[in-house]
């Protein structure tokens, strides 16, 4: 395997310790670029929960004046949307955990492109520079993360700023898109002999789903975004209606991609949630094809459901009743996603590790914002509540407690895979506590305040919202204290001297990680195991 | 995960010697990625600016990065015992997908498109509902348009024909075909070229006509010239030697992507040209 080109300088290098360089800016090794994707995510979720962290401190009380600019206050929603999405939760759940363990999972050494692989982080890397070109240049990017048009057109966001996010997208569009083909091609073409589809554990399928999505969901998004950019720079008017164009087709276009968006954000999160859960039960996944097929269906659903976004927009109500009932549709195949993880506990020999407790928080709080989003689904209550509160809260049920769970339930699952170093069983479960005390306290309350009609995007409110934004700021302020603990628990692990055996979790850790050595070896299998 | 399995252990049973290509380090990624992000720096900066500097440095980078490497590509391709089948069906995989995700781009441009054609209007009530809109001259599909379909459809006999050749061992009719075929890509983009600059409707502020039209086609025409540019280095390639009967996927991927590039034309004829024609067209 290292006699590719002649001329290639680095051709020595094959099995020995690559420099520095070499290893982390010219990597084609799946788990030093799932490490990359991982501390991109982390960067990205430092900068995105800063920014909620100011927006919190906002809204602590009414008429505060620590942001007293409307437009710094929507560039910094815009912001903190883009960054969570495309910087934390993407990379850290396909990008790194998807890199790291899905090789490795399908018993194979690599991914099927190990360069492409490298290409999508670094793009994803100079959409990161791009975004932030767009916050902090001009006055930022005021249109809020949806990008509708006319609030980014040339007239009301003139400035470069909404360009460079624009391109953002685009930059972080052509990494999940390259990733996407990566993961098809590596799972469909390089599992060990033996491993049918059948058997290949359910994160892979979850990966495998997700990857689908972004392969048919992203290439639209990027249309829609060269259709804005080229409206606001080129004179064309897709979205102008002085020139006969429609804004609510923008609205269609984005959200054929932004509902599939929400479902690659959180299948990943199922599959990490399956394997937890199975782990820590001690007993196989409870309905392993159902788990797996429920995840195909909701990828299906996940793409004609796209208008329940746009019930308060000019849509007919024929479509509104089409999407409504569609949307009610998915309830279904995440219902088999959940019973069948309580079904996996039932009768379990169940092991309070952490892992497993931000597993059970993730399926907690997840049924509860899946719950607002059967209300939501409804276009008439939609109506209603579609631009306060409720809307919100919602939507941090599912992601920030949701895919932000699973992805702490992967980490306090994986670190030792992945460091050679378990984490301190202590402060794991401090970390867990405390950040489900945070996050319940500053989105609980939103549903409230919601229901009393606070509208959304707003940095300041009505003295009558002051108890519960009180409420739900400190509720931020309790998860940035217990973000710091995380911290610790990160500083533990990179101190500890601890070795680890190959399989710490014991007999309920089934899959092919386990059967390799922690940290696992930079390529895992030279040999190809073969699966029984 | 059948029930009876216990630990990741006894689920091997043994190993096999990997057959897959672990590439070595490579800079290209991440110069390809900056390079992108300059390119992207420079169209903004042309256009708030009209300063082309940044974007001609991107795009000189861009091209350079493609070639360095997929030059390393073909090199390992060439090096024998690195591409085994595995790997060669893997490069099928990563076309294939390529292209489907094309395919997801252009639906983004027929959907804007059929969101008038349909629903004529959602122009808004300043606009008479009707498409194509009142005061557009559309170009009469019957005249460049059909010849560029014919010399597509054509193009895409002789790919095939290049193909076959190959498939018989005879490198002259690969060579020959593969000439012919570059040829007839390139009328169609003077067809186009002549087609854009003699367009009875203008593209800046033409109105939404204009737009839907120059995007879908620009596109198109776009991914023709990269196909072209595909197919003349296989066009090198084949004269070079380096096609052979049982191992040619190179040369595969480019008829693919050409054959994908053809069809979206025939939707383009059909959807744009033909359906949305005006009473009166001009050309």
């Amino acid at each position: 395997m290292s006699i590719t080109a002649d001329d290639h300088a680095l051709l020595a290098h094959g099995h020995h310790k690559k420099s520095f360089v070499a290893r982390w800016l010219m990597s084609t090794n799946h788990k030093d670029i799932g490490t990359l994707y991982i501390t991109m995510a982390f960067i990205g979720a430092c900068f995105g929960g800063t920014l909620s962290m100011i927006m919190r401190q906002q809204l602590m009380y009414p008429h505060n004046d620590i942001i007293t600019n409307g437009n710094t206050w929507n560039a910094i929603v815009t912001a903190h949307g883009l960054i969570m999405i495309f910087w934390f939760v993407m990379p850290a759940l396909i990008g790194g955990m998807g890199n790291w363990f899905v090789p490795m999972m399908i018993g194979a050494p690599d991914m099927a492109f190990p360069r492409l692989n490298n290409m999508s982080f670094w793009f994803l890397a100079c959409g990161f520079i791009f975004v932030l070109l767009g916050l902090f240049l001009d006055s930022g990017t005021g249109a809020g993360w949806t990008l509708y048009p006319p609030l980014d057109n040339a007239q009301y966001s003139p400035g470069v700023a909404t360009d460079f996010s624009l391109f953002s997208l685009h930059l972080a569009g052509i990494s999940s898109l390259l990733g996407a083909i990566n993961f098809i091609a590596t799972i469909l073409n390089m599992r060990a002999p033996g491993m049918t589809m059948h058997k290949m554990p359910l994160f892979c399928w979850a990966i495998l789903v997700t990857a689908f999505l972004l392969l048919l969901a992203i290439p639209v998004l990027a249309g829609a975004v060269t259709m804005l950019i080229m409206d606001r720079n080129f004179g064309t008017s897709f979205f102008e209606p002085s020139g006969g164009g429609d804004p609510v087709l923008f609205q269609h276009l984005f959200w054929f991609f932004g509902h599939p968006e929400v479902y690659i954000m959180i299948l990943p999160a199922f599959g990490i949630i399956s394997h937890v859960v199975s782990t820590f039960s001690k007993k196989p996944i409870f309905g392993y094809l159902g788990m797996a097929y429920a995840m195909v269906i909701i990828g299906f659903v996940g793409f004609v459901v796209w208008a329940h976004h746009m019930f308060v927009s000019a849509i007919s109500t024929d479509s509104k009743i089409y999407f409504e009932v569609a949307t009610l549709v998915i309830a279904v195949p995440t219902g088999i996603k959940v019973f069948s993880w309580i079904a996996t506990m039932w009768g379990g020999s169940i092991e309070f590790k952490t892992p497993m407790l931000w597993a059970i928080g993730f399926i907690f709080l997840f049924v509860i914002g899946g719950a607002t989003g059967v209300v939501l689904a409804n276009a008439g209550l939609d109506q209603e509540l579609h631009n306060d509160y409720f809307l919100i809260a919602h939507f941090h049920y599912v992601l920030s407690m949701g895919a932000a769970f699973a992805i702490f339930a992967g980490f306090y699952f994986w670190i030792g895979k992945m460091s050679g170093h378990q984490y301190p069983e202590f402060w794991g479960k401090v970390h867990f506590w405390t950040f489900f005390i945070g996050v319940n306290l500053t989105f609980f309350p939103q549903h409230f305040l919601g229901l009393a009609g606070m509208p959304r995007r707003y940095p300041d409110y009505a003295d009558a919202f002051a108890g519960w934004n009180f409420v739900s700021s400190v509720g931020s302020v309790v998860s940035g204290l217990s973000t710091l603990v995380f911290f610790y628990v990160l500083y533990a692990v990179f101190t500890s001297k601890e070795k680890l055996a190959d399989n710490y979790w014991g007999e309920g850790a089934t899959t092919l990680e386990w059967a390799v050595p922690s940290p696992a070896p930079h390529h895992t299998f030279e040999d190809v195991p073969i699966i029984r | 995960m059948s029930g009876t399995v216990h630990t990741a252990t006894d689920q091997v049973k043994g190993t096999v010697p990997h057959p897959y290509h672990l590439v070595d380090p490579s800079i290209w990624p991440l110069c390809g990625a900056a390079a992108a992000m300059v390119t992207f720096t420079g169209i903004i900066l042309a256009a708030h600016f009209r300063s082309f500097i940044v974007l001609g440095i991107g795009l000189l980078a861009d091209f350079s990065v493609m070639y360095l490497w997929w030059r390393d590509v073909v090199k390992e391709a060439r090096t024998p015992g690195l591409h085994k089948i595995v790997t060669q069906v893997g490069l099928r995989y990563g076309m294939a997908l390529f292209i489907s995700s094309e395919v997801m781009f252009f639906v983004s441009f027929f959907w804007n498109y059929f969101n008038y054609f349909f629903y004529p209007d959602k122009m808004g009530t300043a606009f008479a509902p009707v498409w194509p809109p009142q005061g557009i001259t559309t170009i009469d599909p019957f005249a460049i348009p059909l010849f560029n379909t014919m010399v597509l459809l054509l193009s895409g006999t002789t790919i095939t024909w290049a193909h076959h050749a190959l498939l018989e061992d005879d490198q002259k009719n690969l060579v020959r075909g593969l000439g012919v075929t570059i040829v007839l890509g390139l009328m169609f983009l003077c067809g186009q070229a002549w087609e854009y600059t003699h367009s009875p409707f203008p593209f800046y502020h033409g109105g939404i006509f204009a737009s839907s039209f120059f995007i879908a086609t620009g596109f198109h025409g776009l991914h023709v010239i990269i196909g072209t540019l595909f197919l003349i280095v296989c066009f090198f390639r084949a004269r070079a030697g380096q096609f052979t009967k049982e191992r040619h996927f190179g040369f595969e991927a480019a008829a693919w992507y050409w054959h994908f590039v053809d069809v979206v034309w025939l939707f383009l004829f059909v959807c744009i040209y033909y359906l949305g024609r005006s009473a009166i067209t001009a050309g």
